[in-house]
């Protein structure tokens, strides 16, 4: 069923008032999240922004059970709340690790791709902020070429971002999908659909991040949809192995054509140390992404789901 | 003293920590390999693929992620259960520090083994001592028989007051050493450890939120009642160690009353009564030294051993009224706290000097990754303290025993 | 001043909204709907509710009329910014004469 906004559910489970920056894109996808997932959920959350946007003690701003756990440990936590739910018996709670890019990319794959490999039973979330956010803004494995970060200050970051989806895919998890927060329908129907599915799933979402990319709060919605309009992130799934674009950049695929990536660089104060050459190799990493993607169909994907985890 | 002696099986240390595990009906299992630990996982997950033991065993990437699955199992509910040694414990660091914060009951068994580097892979106890902070209740066991019934104490007391226990078992020394071990019947243990309860349940009924960022200060909750800042946590989890000294006796005596056996609780002493020449030591060497003792009262001394059988809580006053006859206290360390001196060393100075019992006490460093341990060499060791304090103490306060440097 | 009566011996929080307190004055500018341009204002139909669905805040109804909850909204501007029909304005908190 293709969801509208009238179709989504009503409860808010992410609450007003909280501690988000203005404009940020994690509320927007996480509002979406919570409300595909349902109540019957419990999310476990490294250091991160998240942790921001949940509260300090004694008060929450989500209506969800959440286990703050160490920075490296999300998965392995996720993987323990399985275990400890099938121990004591109790059925139907949907498991969610969700954490940053810092949390994923960096210090919590390990215990991530053991999870994966473990075809362990529950949602990995990944919102990707392009950089450690929550401590100031220092460069992360997802930092892209050409971004200044509080630790790539003068330079900008010399390598491409790790493309965390592909290594989740090759861990043939029975599903991967990419969103972004400026998609909040496809990012609503790809958890709902990965909340029904078996085994290990990967989200991973863009989320733009105002003051860490240097653009007004305004423009969080814009820069996000530029981010796939320019193709510097793809819409897709990856559902037993099987590949597909999906939503805005399915479109742009049937369109046959992406913006240029200078035109979503440009709107952000990250990017005003990045070289010409360097945004000549973006426009090529981009690029040849996009036609791999494009060439990357399945007929008819195997089902990963029946491997027991 | 009940007789239960029927069940008698002969069984290295690591197999008794597994089915120490086994009768205390942990539900979650998660360890990862290490030397001299490994042999008790392995035996678990067997116990698990057969069907002897029902509990979920993850097969986890790390330590780390050991006790992250640990600390997530237990906050839902279940009885949680790892093993480790060494390096393993180091790696866990950050999750001991958060098991013992989030109050979470979790047992962990660890086959003492020297930190790298340089790789060692045997015996001392450095590794548990350096994690002697964070928060978690740690006994120390003499043999197998020891180790089964500590780590079934262990979850009573840590269940009871809902701190974290680690029970310490030297590697190879006693992990890999097989002795005759009573096995207790899953009815009587049953009936000694009820099933665990979790402090907050973690539930999507009531969604709570555990552990989030914790103020300095005091703050409201939405109904403006004042909750703790950090520091009255931290004061809680202190209050709690400190009144686990009873539990841990309180435990040991009911565990004696149902299976015939108790260890003393927070220590044990050995030719004690009118010992002016005290020996103390944790762990293995501790039984190493009853032979020194019993050496030295040949050669005429009026020796005793005081034995640690839990490191943290501290038994300050146990050990105050152990020594209170004692001219010469000389202490055995398989740890050493670089730049100062033994770690139980320091600790029982605080505990006397600090009560103005002006006893001299002798240190010696022993055993460190591995190099055995003599009887013979702690009671000359002991008589070279004897005359350090006749000569008015002066060498070192502390010694390396054994160090050929 | 004791808070060993609230009775947690670990750090457990529940739900509330306002738990960084009125987020509503971190605003300098406020959001004004203009009912003659909202889509489901005008048509009195719901429909479009993009401010809704964007809003980072979960402050902005789903229903006629459109309401932001003032208290709240932290003056992002992203529902101006993606309204459709242009009915959302940005004014500085200076120039609200009425509230």
């Amino acid at each position: 069923m293709t969801e509208s906004v009238l179709s989504l559910p009503d409860k808010e489970y992410m609450l007003p008032g909280n501690r988000t920056c203005a404009g940020c894109s994690l509320g927007i996808a996480y509002r979406h999240i919570l409300k595909a997932l349902g109540e019957s959920t419990i999310v476990t959350v490294p250091a991160s922004c998240l942790t921001v946007l949940h509260g300090m003690y004694p008060i929450t701003s989500v209506n969800i059970p959440c286990m703050n756990v160490t920075f490296p440990s999300t998965a392995a936590a996720a993987a323990g709340l399985v275990a400890g739910l099938k121990a004591i018996g109790k059925k139907g709670i949907t498991v969610v690790g969700f954490a940053g890019d810092g949390g994923t990319h960096d210090i919590g794959i390990q215990a991530l791709s053991g999870a994966a490999e473990r075809n362990t039973d529950f949602i990995y979330i990944c919102y990707d902020n392009e950089a450690y956010m929550n401590t100031g803004g220092q460069r992360s494995s997802s930092t892209p070429l050409g971004a200044t970060t509080t630790t790539t200050p003068v330079l900008g970051k010399a390598q491409h971002q790790k493309d965390m989806p592909a290594i989740m895919a090759a861990h043939r998890v029975p599903y991967v999908a990419t969103a972004s927060s400026s998609y909040p329908l496809d990012l609503y129907e790809k958890v709902k659909k990965a909340r029904d599915i078996m085994g290990t799933r990967f989200l991973y979402i863009s989320t733009p991040c105002p003051p860490g990319w240097l653009f007004p709060p305004k423009d969080t919605v814009k820069i996000g949809r530029l981010a796939v309009e320019t193709g510097m992130v793809v819409l897709y799934e990856i559902e037993n192995g099987g590949f597909r674009l999906t939503g805005a950049s399915e479109r742009l695929a049937a369109k046959g054509s992406l913006r240029p990536v200078r035109e979503y660089i440009e709107l952000q104060g990250r990017f005003r140390h990045i070289t010409k050459d360097q945004i000549e190799e973006l426009q090529r990493w981009v690029d040849s992404r996009w036609e791999e993607y494009l060439a990357r169909q399945t007929p008819r994907p195997p089902d990963y789901s029946t491997l027991q985890n | 003293m009940k007789k239960t002696a029927n069940n008698t099986q002969i069984i290295t240390g690591n197999y008794a920590v597994a089915l120490a595990a086994k009768l205390s009906r942990v539900q979650v299992v998660a360890a990862y390999p290490i030397t001299p630990q490994s042999p008790a996982t392995e035996t678990l997950s067997q116990f698990v693929e057969k069907g002897e033991l029902d509990a979920e065993y993850v097969r986890v990437e790390s330590e780390h992620s050991a006790l992250a699955v640990c600390i997530a199992a237990s906050t839902v509910g279940a009885r949680t259960f790892t093993a480790t040694s060494a390096n393993g414990l180091a790696y866990m660091c950050e999750q001991l520090h958060w098991a013992a914060g989030a109050r979470l009951p979790i047992v962990l068994a660890c086959a003492n083994r020297a930190m790298g580097a340089p790789w060692n892979v045997l015996n001392d106890q450095q590794d548990s001592i350096s994690q002697r902070d964070t928060g978690w209740i740690q006994i120390y066991a003499r043999n197998s028989q020891e180790i089964l019934d500590s780590i079934i104490q262990a979850y009573r007391i840590a269940e009871k007051l809902y701190v974290p226990a680690m029970v310490c078992y030297d590697g190879y020394i006693l992990s890999h050493t097989v002795m005759p071990v009573e096995v207790p019947r899953q009815e009587q243990v049953d009936r000694f450890l009820p099933p665990y309860k979790p402090h907050t349940v973690l539930d999507p009924s009531t969604p709570q939120n555990l552990n989030l960022v914790t103020l300095a200060n005091p703050r409201r909750d939405a109904r403006g009642v004042m909750c703790h800042g950090y520091m009255e946590l931290r004061y809680l989890l202190q209050e709690a160690l400190e009144n686990s000294l009873e539990t841990v006796v309180e435990v040991d005596r009911e565990f004696g009353d149902v299976f015939g056996r108790s260890y003393g609780g927070t220590h044990w002493g050995y030719r004690l009564e009118d010992a002016t020449l005290i020996l103390m030591a944790m762990g293995s060497v501790a039984t190493e030294a009853t032979v020194a003792v019993d050496q030295l009262r040949q050669r005429g001394h009026r020796a005793g051993l005081l034995a640690l059988r839990v490191y943290r809580p501290f038994p300050k006053q146990d050990v105050i009224s152990a020594t209170k006859r004692a001219e010469l206290i000389v202490v055995f360390d398989k740890n050493i706290s670089y730049g100062y001196e033994g770690a139980t060393c320091s600790d029982l100075k605080a505990a006397l000097y600090g009560n103005s019992i002006q006893v001299p006490v002798h240190n010696y460093i022993v055993g460190l990754g591995g190099r055995d341990v003599k009887a013979r060499e702690l009671a000359d060791a002991a008589e070279r303290s004897l005359r350090w304090a006749e000569e008015g103490r002066p060498q070192k306060e502390v010694e390396w025993l054994n160090c050929h440097i | 001043m004791h808070t060993i009566d609230c009775g947690h011996i670990s750090s457990v929080s529940s739900p509330s909204i306002g738990e960084a307190g009125r987020t509503g004055d971190w605003r300098d500018s406020t959001p004004v709907i203009d009912p003659q341009k909202c889509i489901p204002m005008k048509r009195n139909k719901p429909s479009c509710f993009l401010c809704w669905l964007y809003c980072p805040e979960a402050a902005i109804n789903r229903g006629i009329p459109v309401e932001i909850d003032l208290e709240y909204c932290k003056g992002c501007g992203i529902c101006a910014e993606e309204c459709p029909a242009g009915a959302i304005t940005l004014v500085e908190e200076s120039n609200l004469t009425i509230r």
